[in-house]
């Protein structure tokens, strides 16, 4: 226990050390700005992509949803299977919700419903601007998630369409896979740009970039609702 | 220094701090809540470091939803222990 303790006091200072390195200017971590990230990431981005090309505002987008779209399917994919995964341990024939240890009054049920929408609203927001502003499809869907966990967690009645979750994951998951044919068909290769890309800055911009993060959005929402549900039930006694 | 340098200092300290506590907590349903604080402070780092997409990610993810999913779990094996 002693020796546990010493240990990670030991590996703290030896973190903090490097923290107060990181804040002074040196080789190894160069202040804010004056590093030379074109060397250390791809040269491709910074040297040949212009924002016109890909017509998404937000460069990261541009990157995670443009150049690296098939990427983007293999974590949306992971995302499933790990979702899979909890059902199948959680899932029984009979279930029931998970009882709370408070009675939950008329006024948290009327206020959280009241906050569900204006959650749900925020995170169409950040879904929709995913390719001007920061936010995007995973953290806007993970919003809508949560949305759904305060809805269980303020009412002791509340059980979502769990079915519904499940259809509307696996449309947004095909339609995901079938725009990326699409592209392949228009268009010379999977998941590419076939819509026109408009200016940069508008909503409606970046050709297929802000159909796509409104897909992912709706599939890694009902996916993590799915998981917040399959938490909150329990097999057994109904 | 300037501000950002010491406010830069002062959330990486305090992370180090909370992480050790988080280790260290006797308690599990404590150790849950110092790792939901760890996750606010690295948003605040990470928006430091002019990474807000990173940043949004991990206030939702991070101190949301893991550490509900991580109470629940904690109530369900409490239930099927006093069972």
């Amino acid at each position: 226990m002693k020796i546990k303790n010493l240990f990670g006091l030991l590996l703290s200072l030896v973190l903090g050390v490097f923290i107060i390195l990181a804040m002074n200017n040196s080789e190894i971590f160069p202040a804010f700005g004056e590093a030379n990230i074109a060397g250390r990431v791809s040269q491709d981005y910074f040297a040949d992509a212009n924002v016109a090309e890909v017509g998404s505002a937000n460069i990261v987008t541009a990157i995670v949803i443009g150049y690296r779209g098939f990427d983007t399917l293999g974590e949306v994919t992971v995302l499933f299977i790990s979702a899979l995964g909890v059902a199948i341990i959680f899932g029984g024939k009979k279930q029931s919700r998970l009882d709370l240890q408070f009675k939950p009054n008329f006024m948290l049920r009327v206020g959280s419903r009241v906050l569900f929408g204006i959650i749900l609203v925020t995170s169409f927001y950040i879904i929709f601007h995913g390719h001007l502003t920061p936010g995007g499809g995973f953290p806007g869907g993970a919003i809508i998630a949560s949305a759904v966990l305060l809805l269980y967690l303020a009412d002791d009645r509340f059980r979502s369409n769990v079915k519904g979750f499940k259809i509307l994951e696996g449309v947004a998951g095909s339609l995901f896979v079938i725009i990326g044919l699409l592209g392949l068909v228009l268009a010379t290769y999977f998941l590419q740009n076939f819509l026109p890309v408009g200016t940069v800055g508008d909503l409606l911009s970046a050709g297929i970039i802000p159909v796509i993060y409104v897909l992912i959005g709706l599939k890694v929402g009902s996916e993590i609702s799915g998981i917040v549900d399959n938490f909150l039930t329990e097999e057994g006694s109904a | 220094m300037t501000l950002f340098d010491i406010i830069s200092l002062v959330v990486g300290v305090l992370l180090l701090v909370i992480a050790f506590l988080a280790i260290n907590a006797k308690k599990l349903i404590n150790s849950v809540l110092f790792l939901s604080a760890l996750s606010m402070l690295a948003v605040v780092s990470f928006v430091l470091l002019k990474a807000p997409d990173v940043a949004i990610t991990e206030a939702v993810i991070g101190s949301g939803l893991v550490t509900a999913l991580f109470i629940f779990t904690l109530l369900s094996v409490r239930k099927e222990e006093t069972k």
